[in-house]
């Protein structure tokens, strides 16, 4: 049983994105996408709470969004992959359970 | 696969609406089947022909109004989140003495019960909005 999780608000407003991670069970999936794409960035004060859940998570960035928002490939987290709202759909098929945390 | 879609936000709100949008057209792309989309908390907002965006905006509610005929969807207005915002349909119109209605084409109000049935229904219940 893996479930998906997707994050949509960014980790300098909301708590959303470390509670997933704290909560998150070890091989579901995270989905950062609208300001929640902030959180993959590394280099910021957040960026180590990422890079630590990415040993038990898997990571994914939507890459619409992180075109709006300016943000290059170069500034992501290495090992956060990034996805199209086709690898969006994919990620809710191949997880059994979508949990938004808004 | 069947997915259930809800939605919290209007089309104003932040970008729930674009982004849910996106992922019907991506899931009907794909081959998968929308069994309902749920407007719920402002949400309901999406569901009123009266907005006027002006022309070189995205129409959210009539992309969603366009999408609906096209692939056939079931687009579920909450009631009483709709009543507390003045979405009104004809049947909402006459029951609470209202003097016009504003439900846009292809969105139809009802309760919960619709939301927890597309939860049922579905295989997988995707939330956008806050």
């Amino acid at each position: 049983m893996s479930t998906l999780h997707t994050v949509n608000k960014s980790p300098f407003d909301r708590r959303a994105l470390e509670s997933c991670l704290r909560l998150a069970t070890k091989g579901s999936a995270v989905l950062l996408f609208e300001d929640g794409v902030y959180g993959a960035m590394k280099g910021t004060e957040k960026s180590a709470i990422v890079e630590k859940a990415l040993g038990d998570v898997s990571i994914y960035v939507l890459g619409a969004d992180m075109k709006a928002r300016g943000v290059d490939t170069s500034k992501l987290i290495d090992g956060i992959k990034v996805v199209d709202y086709k690898g969006f759909v994919d990620l809710t098929v191949e997880n059994d359970k979508v949990n938004a945390w808004l | 696969m069947k997915f259930g879609i809800q939605i919290n936000e209007g089309p104003y709100n932040h970008e729930a609406s674009v982004s849910a949008l996106n992922f019907v057209r991506a899931a009907l792309d794909a081959g998968h089947e929308i069994f309902r989309v749920f407007f719920y908390h402002d949400g309901v907002n999406n569901g009123t022909r009266y907005t006027t965006p002006p022309q070189d905006d995205i129409n959210i509610v009539n992309s969603w109004s366009e999408l609906a005929e096209k692939h056939n969807l079931d687009l579920v207005v909450c009631v009483a989140a709709a009543q507390r915002r003045g979405i009104v349909d004809e049947g909402e119109q006459e029951r609470n003495g209202k003097d016009g209605n504003n439900i846009a084409p292809g969105f139809r109000i009802s309760g919960l019960g619709q939301l927890i049935e597309a939860g049922i229904q579905s295989d997988r219940l995707v939330v956008f909005g806050d």
